[in-house]
């Protein structure tokens, strides 16, 4: 478990307090209290959901509209926990250690324990796990609320450069994981999709936006990669 | 409970449910075939339009930028990220902030 802690404490929780930070200066300048915007952090652990939570409960969004979109951006999650789970599995370990596990999963974490698990044997990965997302969540809630903190302390401009980290980070993880030709036209098709059902329809334009661009981008595929 | 504090209870649940999901069927089903292709892409489309919005549209701060600023510091973190360095987040990311920043105050 330590060892998984020590892992976390570099590079990945530097990457995520970056976006982190970002998220609650953007959150501050929505308006949002402290309270609920750290809870999101800990509570829904996925930043492409809190980010649709933040945005969309700004422009007044129906929450059954804001529910659909942060569990539609999260359907990542599944394929993740299908291919990470087996690997953790051990005979030591209770089933709702994994349950456990599943919550604190992230793509950080996920991206990590699929790197690093061929190198440890399989009854310590599930501590090792445990070790490096613990650490990733609690650096992440303090970059949260950093973030909120300083954003009415600094000068406007210093906020600017603070609030664009969270838009950044997700501009650049979106485009590197491009690794198959689905994603790509699925980015490309939102990316169109999000301004122009974002003029027309605002409260649900994430909603539209992703089932419009995902399901065009679908339709686009040649049938063989369906 | 207000409504903020429900929503965000709301979504945690929302996303828990892949999780749980996934961590309840995995060793049984295998990520693939054609849902599973279809979930990835709308997922990635949401995504990729609210971020897309976020930089053509904003909300909030960033409102007091131009849209040449934004297009300008996302390319900057683009270029960062993936000509200047060999994929490292860190460095791109903060590119993109000092970038705003710089072409704010040009």
């Amino acid at each position: 478990m330590l060892q998984g802690a020590r892992e976390a404490a570099g590079v990945p929780a530097a990457v995520l307090v970056a976006g982190y930070t970002g998220f609650g200066a953007l959150a501050a300048g929505h308006g949002l209290p402290l309270p609920a915007v750290v809870a999101s952090t800990v509570a829904v652990w996925a930043l492409p959901a809190q980010l649709i939570l933040v945005e969309m409960h700004t422009v007044g969004a129906p929450l059954l509209a804001t529910v659909l979109a942060a569990m539609l951006s999260s359907a990542r999650f599944l394929p993740m926990t299908l291919t990470l789970m087996p690997m953790m599995r051990h005979s030591r370990h209770r089933g709702w250690q994994y349950l456990v596990a599943a919550q604190l999963l992230s793509l950080t974490g996920w991206a990590m324990a699929m790197a690093r698990f061929p190198d440890i044997a399989p009854a310590r990965r599930l501590p090792w796990f445990f070790g490096f997302t613990l650490v990733c969540i609690a650096a992440s809630a303090a970059a949260t609320v950093i973030g909120y903190a300083v954003a009415d302390a600094i000068t406007p401009l210093i906020k600017i450069g603070l609030v664009f980290l969270a838009p950044a980070y997700y501009l650049l993880i979106l485009l590197g994981s491009v690794r198959e030709r689905a994603t790509a036209y699925a980015l490309a098709c939102g990316a169109v999709a999000g301004p122009i059902a974002f003029v027309y329809a605002p409260q649900w334009s994430v909603l539209i936006a992703g089932l419009a661009g995902g399901t065009l981008a679908y339709l686009l595929l040649p049938i063989r990669l369906r | 409970m207000n409504t903020l504090e429900f929503l965000v209870l709301a979504c945690a649940l929302a996303t828990y449910v892949w999780r749980g999901l996934g961590a309840a069927i995995s060793g049984r089903v295998r990520a693939e075939g054609p849902l599973f292709t279809w979930l990835g892409c709308v997922a990635y489309a949401m995504l990729a339009g609210l971020v897309a919005r976020i930089v053509v549209m904003p909300l909030g701060t960033l409102e007091a930028t131009t849209l040449w600023q934004r297009l300008g510091a996302a390319a900057v973190a683009l270029a960062a990220y993936f000509l200047l360095t060999r994929k490292n987040l860190f460095v791109g990311v903060i590119a993109g902030g000092l970038a705003i920043i710089g072409l704010h105050l040009l």
